[in-house]
């Protein structure tokens, strides 16, 4: 085995809050980047891998733990990387050859030389003909491959990519993919490895050698492996399906062990170098934060309401591959929408399939203003959040409470805008179901006097604005009185 | 018939490539040549006066003959005067912008600074700098310099702080990863971004070093009277002895200078600016200057800029690139430290200091004094917002209607923008003598002074706001056929109210600093005056009575802070939140 680049031993990442307390992001995490390897970074939005990749890339400082370079702790100094940004991060006032020669400029290569690098690069990625254009003038896929030329011109050691294909549209995705990996089995890329995060279990499956699935608040890594499907790689094989299937479980049901697909040609588990493997500290550590929060699925009424009617029609039971695939949806998507489901108690998720529950069945069949009642009883029953907000406002003499209160109970278990997330589906999820209204010009959260049953009949489309409108009615009221 | 039309479309194109090739090759070059020239016969004449001895009282001749040269003196002291904004601005918005600690006393202060009228600054500012120069004349143009300055520094400051901190973190993380120097940043990322802003900020500014002018020129310290040849100081001359005839050339100069900057320096500037706008497509129509095109079609400019600014900026960023790669990190060492910590100790001394001797002098002050402050207070406040009110009331249907007639806005926008861009207090001394002849005083006079200087900013941000109406949410009132004043409560009030507040915020800023121009007045060597806060800090200006001028100042300042905290920010926040147009 080839020693690593880098090399990260327990990295952690936290914040401080406010209130002295720190909020952790990404949990201590053990990895390797090795030469010649592409290394796909996988995990649900808002997990933590953007930051993991901050941090090894040099850009961000981790809170503990210790990342070392061939072997060397780094000192502040930034090492040989390029990065690829999912914004592109071009500069729009520099023309496409001026973006490309900015990293050289800063790294004080004369001009000439400057100029026939950046060039030779644009060459490369296919960009020449556009030297003189400004990054506004060029379609999104164009203005990728500047990223990729201003990136590539450095001749990094480790190319780092945030998400570089999700803003792009699924064509001009799949087309710059397919380029870049060329480039990479054809030796023509002068970097030594790639590492990239994304949340595409496909594309990681395409491009990567090694894939780390991340579970989140805080980050840690769920599972760690080497793929040993051949190049170029098949969708429709049984094996690559198998493999992409494999990640859906671990990424859908976190607390189970899953097996993975025949270690002699699919894949096989990554050892770390201290030879415990990684679910074993994970174990070891789990004590420390016992009373951990319930965390939502980013998920809106309207996806669950859709998911169980189609999950109904359908028979039943769904392979989740499938089904993302069916829809044309990421899985950054669909998951939060199934794991609400779960959450509810809508549905059940087995092994990388979900499968309606008899609750979802009667969900599925009632009518809008029944719906709702359903709803509620779920949300009261399992989402703790709704259950906390219901009680306190019951006990609340005006039964009516700002937002903030809530706010810093979770502003102890989450980040800050991972917070604000949080609050906003509670909130959604509870001015449906009528467990309370909210007002946003006070921040207040005001207890529904009806309950769902009895209120008259009303068209979905008014839902939110009558809803917001007694809001305001009753908090006028219950300051008057 | 096709094949003719072709023809001719064809030669007419031969001549035009033709023509402009000869104009384009000669033309500039010459024009460059000529402005050279010209800009050194001035460097030469303005040293010959600036360097010579001290004459606090220029005579200023009514002639009409003198007015170039006066004008050209006023535009070389706004043209210094932002010079110096804009150092200041890059160097203040920067520590506040990277420095956490500095940041959150550095930008109360600007508010502050920022109500504080000019007019309060000249005193402190005139005697230092004449006392700093003594027996030249220097002293006394680095004093109406740097007062023009403290009108002209605040909003561009503000607006360069505010770009820094808006800057993508993505993009900064580029810089970073990518190993920018900290020149290379400035000048790739940093100033680029922050471009547009600056652009816009510094037109206001330099629209406000106008409206100021005559109150920096010439005045009246206490016993000692100042005046330098300028055009302020021409037009309060010719306001003084009644001179219609010479106010009319007065205003009339000022005018075409205000056009001409427009079209030689800020047209220019804005089409060159287009490509810093940070938009991920290509605007349609963008903004053009004649001007623009030519200096950069220019061969003899091109060789130039190839001969020194290339290589210049090669080697700075050469420079600056092996001096960023032998850092070793970034820590200050331990004296710089402590060099840093003995500053803000003489610091908050000298602050501490201040406070202390303002309460001592505030006690000198009588009953009379502070009385006649609070009347004034009062009446600058209800003069200020019925201002505004007036204002707001003409502009909104007027504004509205421009804005949604494309081809009534295609006549009216340009002439509002002269008409904008004429400063107010120009057309004052034309202003007062009607009201004279009519029978007014400076009460009503003062009214229509505020309004002609605030009313603009209302007009042009309700037409934006109104173009700015999508056209379905239009359509969608007529289909629910709603008119008249339900129409204007459903959806003309709403959509242009984040901008209408835009106007009003600026305009109530704009009003409170020149009620002290509004509200005292020299003019037929009688002095008008009207009760008000402004014309009490004009007066105390004038008298030298720097207690009630400090006492005078700090209320207004007071009051400016609080109604912008309370009113504004508040009305500011909900138009950001409530009545934002997203689709």
């Amino acid at each position: 085995m080839t020693e690593p680049i880098i090399e990260a031993h327990g990295i952690e990442k936290s914040y401080p809050q406010p209130d002295g307390t720190r909020v952790q992001v990404v949990g201590p995490t053990d990895l390797a980047v090795e030469p010649g390897k592409i290394v796909a970074l996988l995990g649900p939005s808002g997990c933590g891998k953007s930051t993991l990749l901050r941090i090894l890339s040099g850009l961000s400082q981790p809170s503990s733990g210790n990342l070392v370079w061939h072997g060397k702790p780094l000192d502040g100094q930034t090492p040989n990387v390029a990065i690829v940004f999912q914004s592109f991060a071009l500069f729009p006032w520099l023309t496409v050859l001026e973006n490309v020669e900015a990293p050289l400029e800063a790294r004080g290569v004369a001009a000439v030389e400057r100029r026939k690098r950046a060039l030779r690069t644009l060459d490369t990625v296919g960009l020449d003909g556009f030297e003189t254009a400004y990054p506004k003038e060029l379609s999104g896929g164009m203005k990728q491959r500047v990223g990729f030329a201003r990136a590539l011109v450095v001749e990094p050691e480790v190319l780092f990519m945030d998400e570089p294909f999700s803003a792009l549209d699924v064509l001009t995705a799949e087309n710059l993919r397919n380029e870049l990996l060329e480039l990479w089995l054809s030796k023509k890329m002068p970097t030594s490895a790639i590492f990239i995060v994304t949340h595409n279990i496909e594309e990681s499956v395409i491009l990567a050698d090694r894939i780390l699935v991340l579970g989140r608040n805080p980050a840690r890594i769920r599972t760690d492996f080497n793929v040993k499907l051949h190049q170029p790689r098949d969708r429709k094989s049984a094996r690559f399906v198998e493999l992409v299937d494999y990640i859906y479980k671990v990424m859908t049901e976190p607390d189970l062990e899953h097996t993975l697909p025949d270690a002699e040609t699919t894949a096989e588990i990554v050892i770390p170098a201290g030879g415990i493997p990684s679910g074993a500290a994970k174990k070891a550590e789990a004590p420390l934060r016992t009373a951990r929060y319930q965390m939502l699925p980013h998920a809106r009424v309207g996806g669950i309401a859709g998911l169980m009617e189609l999950l109904h029609d359908r028979g039943g039971r769904e392979d989740l591959f499938r089904l993302s695939e069916d829809l044309v949806m990421n899985v950054e998507d669909l998951l939060p929408i199934v794991e609400a489901c779960a959450l509810l108690g809508f549905a059940i998720l087995k092994e990388g399939d979900v499968q309606i529950a008899p609750q979802g069945v009667i969900f599925a069949d009632a009518d809008i203003q029944r719906r709702k009642v359903l709803f509620r009883e779920a949300a009261l029953q399992y989402v703790t959040i709704l259950k906390q907000i219901d009680s306190i406002l019951r006990r609340k003499s005006d039964h009516s409470i700002p937002d903030e209160f809530f706010h810093d109970i979770l502003d102890e278990h989450f980040a800050e805008d991972e917070v604000l997330r949080q609050l906003e589906t509670a909130t959604n999820w509870g001015r449906y179901a009528e467990i309370f209204d909210y007002d946003k010009k006070t921040g207040r959260l005001v207890l529904t006097e009806q309950t769902p049953a009895e209120s008259p009949a009303e068209s979905p489309t008014t839902i939110a604005a009558s809803g917001s409108g007694s809001g305001s009615g009753t908090t006028s009221g219950s300051r008057a009185g | 018939m096709k094949k003719s039309t072709t023809l001719r479309g064809f030669s007419a194109y031969r001549l035009w490539t033709q023509l402009p090739r000869l104009e384009v090759s000669y033309l500039p070059d010459l024009l460059m040549f000529a402005t050279g020239l010209a800009l050194f016969y001035g460097v030469v004449t303005v040293g010959r006066t600036w360097f010579g001895p001290f004459t606090p009282q220029v005579e200023i001749s009514r002639s009409p003959w003198m007015l170039p040269v006066y004008a050209g003196y006023s535009l070389l002291r706004i043209t210094l005067a932002y010079v110096l904004s804009l150092i200041f601005t890059m160097v203040y918005g920067y520590i506040a912008a990277y420095n956490p600690r500095a940041e959150r006393f550095m930008i109360p202060l600007l508010d502050v600074l920022q109500s504080i009228p000019v007019l309060s600054f000249l005193p402190g500012v005139m005697l230092a700098m004449v006392a700093l120069f003594p027996g030249r004349q220097l002293g006394l143009e680095a004093g109406a310099i740097l007062l023009i300055f403290t009108g002209q520094v605040w909003n561009m400051a503000f607006s360069f702080y505010a770009s820094l901190k808006s800057i993508p973190k993505e993009m900064r993380e580029a810089a970073r990863i990518y190993r920018f120097s900290w020149w290379q940043r400035f000048i790739e990322m940093e100033l680029p971004f922050s471009a547009i802003g600056l652009v816009w900020n510094s037109m206001m500014s330099v629209a406000g070093g106008w409206f100021f002018l005559m109150a920096c020129e010439m005045f009246v310290l206490g016993a000692r009277d100042f005046r330098l040849p300028g055009l302020g100081s021409y037009l309060q001359t010719a306001a003084s002895a009644g001179d219609t005839r010479s106010i009319l050339w007065g205003v009339a100069t000022m005018i075409a200078v205000i056009v001409l900057l427009d079209q030689f320096v800020w047209r220019p500037v804005i089409a060159w600016a287009e490509k810093f706008k940070v938009e991920q497509v290509e605007s349609t129509d963008a903004p053009r200057s004649w001007v623009l095109n030519l200096i950069q079609h220019s061969p003899g400019l091109a060789g130039i800029r190839k001969k020194t600014l290339t290589p210049l900026r090669e080697k700075l960023m050469c420079h600056f690139a092996r001096q960023h790669s032998t850092e070793e990190g970034e820590q200050l060492s331990t004296w710089k430290v402590w060099l840093l910590r003995a500053l803000a100790v003489v610091l908050l001394l000298g602050v501490g200091y201040g406070v202390v001797n303002v309460i001592k002098d505030l006690r000198g002050l009588q009953a009379s004094e502070l009385r006649e402050l609070g009347t004034g207070l009062g009446a600058t406040f209800l003069r200020v917002n019925l201002a505004l009110l007036i204002g707001a009331f003409w502009t909104i249907p007027a504004g509205v209607a421009i804005g949604f007639n494309p081809r009534l806005a295609r006549i009216a926008q340009p002439l509002a923008q002269i008409a904008a861009s004429v400063p107010a207090t120009a057309l004052f001394p034309v202003v007062l003598l009607l009201l004279i002849r009519v029978g007014g005083g400076l009460g009503l006079g003062s009214l229509v002074l505020l309004l002609l200087g605030t009313q603009w900013y209302i007009l042009f941000n309700v037409i934006a706001g109104a173009m700015a109406i999508p056209t379905d949410l239009k359509e969608c009132c007529n289909v629910f056929r709603l008119h008249g004043l339900e129409r204007w409560k459903k959806l003309i009030l709403p959509g242009i109210f984040p901008y209408l507040i835009t106007g009003l915020v600026t305009a109530s800023g704009g009003a409170w600093n020149a009620s002290i121009v509004a509200e005292y007045f020299h003019f037929k060597g009688h002095i008008y005056t009207t009760p008000g806060l402004g014309a009490t800090i004009s007066q105390a200006t004038d008298s030298g009575n720097f207690d009630l001028l400090l006492i005078s100042t700090i209320v207004m300042a007071a009051m400016v802070v609080t109604v912008n905290r309370l009113v504004w920010r508040r009305l500011y926040a909900l138009a950001e939140t409530r009545f934002r147009l997203e689709m």
